[in-house]
């Protein structure tokens, strides 16, 4: 189960994520914010309420951070010590920017 | 020792940590390696659906034992995960560079790789016709000083 929840404000796309970001729920994930993607010049996941990440869920994190490069950042805050250990054994900490 | 029987679909994910969750609850398990745990129960199931059987949907049986604590070690959670698939094994796979920038990385084996970083032991065999791949997990529980820090 993963609940979403965006907001757009003058281009920055904000989703809050709240749940299991599996391989089950990234689709859902992906599908959701394809819309927006397509307008907004920078993204950022709350994931204060995000429990758990695997790889299908880091796929997702990528692919969009690889659309919005160029014309805006892409940034995930409030990261909680199990997914944040997730993104260190993969080398994502490097890659992404956590707040 | 515990039995789980299902189609390899990525619908059945569900049943998989359910089943998993059942081990982790009565252990005190800390979160921080009930997450390790579902990622790589994740990871290992999902590639079955995916790939084992190609374009067909098959079976996949998931067995679970507990070897209980002894005086110097935390209970150990055992999953072995079956399928009469292809002939593969994961562990051969090269690992993923996970030095690349973002703009050239790929998240082909990058699941397989969180396995073999966070469990204390991951074995292969291929017999009479099934792929077996085997995590070994122990769990000390949370509260106690080993389990909070763990192995890993």
């Amino acid at each position: 189960m993963l609940d979403i929840k965006k907001t757009m404000e003058e281009g920055k796309l904000t989703v809050t994520l709240e749940g299991r970001l599996d391989t089950t729920t990234a689709r859902e994930l992906e599908e959701s914010i394809k819309p927006e993607l397509a307008e907004a010049h920078s993204v950022i996941f709350d994931a204060a309420k995000l429990q758990y990440i695997s790889s299908a869920g880091l796929r997702v994190l990528l692919a969009t951070q690889k659309t919005v490069n160029g014309r805006g950042e892409m940034v995930i805050r409030n990261v909680t010590n199990e997914v944040r250990e997730i993104f260190e054994v993969t080398g994502f900490t490097e890659i992404l920017t956590l707040e | 020792m515990r039995e789980l029987r299902l189609e390899a679909r990525n619908e059945n994910l569900d049943r998989v940590l359910g089943f998993l969750e059942e081990d982790l609850e009565p252990l005190n398990c800390p979160r921080r390696v009930s997450v390790q745990l579902h990622i790589s129960a994740e990871e290992i199931f999902v590639n079955i659906c995916n790939y084992a059987y190609k374009d067909s949907v098959g079976m996949a049986l998931i067995r679970s034992e507990v070897i209980p604590a002894t005086e110097t070690e935390p209970p150990e959670l055992v999953l072995t995960f079956i399928d009469q698939g292809v002939p593969f094994n994961p562990l051969e796979r090269e690992d993923p560079d996970v030095t690349l920038s973002g703009m050239e990385r790929k998240i082909g084996g990058l699941g397989i790789y969180m396995v073999k970083k966070r469990m204390d032991q991951v074995t292969y065999e291929y017999r009479d016709g099934s792929n077996m791949l085997t995590i070994h997990k122990r769990i000390a529980p949370a509260g106690d000083q080993q389990g909070e820090n763990g192995s890993c």
